[in-house]
């Protein structure tokens, strides 16, 4: 017994259709800005902790163009999405690109609120902060890379992880109010720098969660599950 | 100085570990079902149950061994690319394959739990139950009044004002009445071919079928038609068990409840029509549905 009709055997199109093309040149796009992003954050952190002014200045200035590559890459998402109508794993990459571009936007704009802190404390005398601010930033960094290694290499473990270490950064938010409210108490003369230092933290804490946002954007991406809330 | 950036890798490691069980079981709790997706995907009465059933045209097979329930009340698309079998599953549904005598069948459709496919089955009442819309329009050479009336008459003894009101009625409900109430005596084929198109089903939904078989119904009509022709698919759904087999992806996933996809004969995935084409559990339906083959 034959088959009937001709089936076109093997007639895969791998890579070749305009979609995979465009979602591509998209993806490419998007992991530029997350590359930006996270050396704007590496240099705003620096910045504060070397007092490094035009460090600080190099971050606020960067932040246009970043505003500029989010706007170009949701043109890219509403240009895929009304010309090619993608389904499945397409249509979740879509929409994982257009929030993890807005999220990528708000951890820079949080950079350049970090980049504003540092301008502030290099102008000084050296202050001791309420809080292990290297440990924060640096989990917050560690957060932040993850969710972007998550995306690049679609690692669902990776971006799992990511949200179980955002508690880490919340409790850290949390007990640095405590210290900074006995600080002030202690050195009222130095009240402007503990409301800098609680204003840094807080920014750490809005990258965590936006990294946190990210992940279970990728998990989405790769699952397919919705797992916020 | 500069310490921030190399810090605490170890100990962020370290704490990785534990994070991630813990936000495993966050996972676990977090993807259950919604309502909304128990609701949709909750089991439903099966109108018509295809078991085993392997196709052959003459020395050729084209189906192999497939099974496939249709949700009453529900629609349900078929896809899947050019000579897959999608509309020779549809024409064993109402025996329309008979109509060629090198053509046969093996297996089993039970429509409402009885075996369609048995000798002892009455044919023309299994397709006043089970109506068919093809690809093309295909009005009869007669009145627009007669086209619907046609059915009516054969299976039905009807006088002429209860005639009058249900070709009315199927014209309303084929959503072509506002359209023909002033030419129902002319020619059907005069009609666009939209109109025509919707003539055909106001044909089939006349002699009142409980199961509607669309075969490609807009692959041959306009835009604007296709819309009206989708619109009419959703108000038919609770009311008509519907299967539609359509090589439109978007058109297949706004209309229908459940989709299955064919390929070279054989069935590879059915299920929920939001799922299957946000998250298809099989790597050839997604690589169909997104377009890398076909």
């Amino acid at each position: 017994m034959r088959r009937a009709f001709g089936f076109r055997e093997g007639c895969v199109l791998a890579n070749t259709t305009l979609i995979v093309k465009e979602i591509e040149k998209l993806k490419q796009k998007l992991l530029l800005l997350g590359g930006k992003v996270e050396e704007n954050f590496n240099k705003a952190v620096k910045a504060v902790d070397e007092r490094d002014v035009g460090m600080a200045e190099d971050v606020i200035n960067a932040d246009d163009l970043i505003d500029q590559m989010e706007v170009e890459i949701e043109e890219e998402c509403l240009k895929i999405l009304a010309l090619h109508q993608p389904v499945a794993r397409d249509l979740r990459f879509i929409v994982t690109a257009l929030k993890v571009n807005n999220d990528l936007e708000r951890i820079d704009d949080h950079s350049v609120s970090i980049a504003r802190h540092a301008l502030f404390f290099a102008n000084q005398p050296i202050f001791k902060f309420p809080f292990d601010y290297m440990a924060m930033s640096s989990m917050t960094r560690k957060m932040l890379k993850l969710s972007l290694d998550s995306l690049v290499q679609l690692d669902q473990a990776k971006a799992i992880s990511v949200g179980a270490m955002d508690d880490a950064v919340d409790d850290m938010n949390r007990s640095m109010y405590d210290a900074s409210e006995k600080g002030m108490k202690a050195n009222p003369d130095q009240i402007s720098m503990y409301v800098h230092a609680m204003g840094m933290s807080r920014t750490f804490e809005r990258i965590a969660d936006l990294s946190t946002n990210i992940a279970e954007d990728v998990i989405y991406l790769i699952s397919g599950q919705i797992v916020r809330h | 100085m500069g310490s921030i950036i190399k810090s605490t890798d170890d100990d962020v490691m370290a704490f990785l570990g534990k994070a991630s069980e813990a936000k495993s079981e966050a996972v676990k709790v977090n993807t259950k079902k919604s309502d909304e997706t128990r609701a949709r995907t909750a089991p439903a009465k099966i109108k018509i149950t295809s078991r085993n059933i392997n196709f052959f045209y003459g020395d050729s097979q084209a189906l192999f061994n497939n099974s496939l329930e249709l949700q009453e009340g529900k629609v349900t698309a078929i896809i899947g690319p050019s000579g897959c079998g999608k509309s020779t599953h549809l024409r064993i549904l109402n025996r329309i394959f008979e109509l060629y005598r090198e053509q046969r069948v093996e297996g089993e459709v039970l429509l409402d739990g009885k075996n369609i496919l048995e000798k002892s089955m009455d044919v023309l009442e299994l397709r006043k139950r089970v109506g068919m819309i093809f690809q093309k329009p295909t009005p009869f050479p007669m009145s627009v009044f007669d086209n619907v009336a046609y059915g009516l008459k054969m299976h039905y003894k009807v006088g002429r004002k209860e005639l009058q009101d249900r070709v009315e009625e199927a014209l309303k409900g084929a959503a072509l009445w506002d359209e023909v109430k002033d030419k129902l005596r002319k020619p059907g084929m005069a009609l666009s071919g939209g109109q025509q198109q919707r003539l055909c089903i106001a044909r089939a939904i006349a002699v009142e079928p409980e199961v509607l078989l669309m075969d490609e119904p807009t692959s041959a009509i306009d835009p604007v038609a296709t819309s009206r022709i989708e619109e009419l698919v959703e108000s038919f759904k609770n009311k008509y068990t519907v299967a539609i087999v359509t090589h439109n992806m978007q058109q297949a996933a706004r209309i229908s409840d459940v989709t299955a996809f064919f390929y070279k004969g054989e069935i590879i995935e059915v299920g929920d029509t939001r799922e299957f084409f946000t998250n298809p559990k099989n790597k050839q339906t997604e690589d169909y549905i997104t377009g890398r083959f076909g």
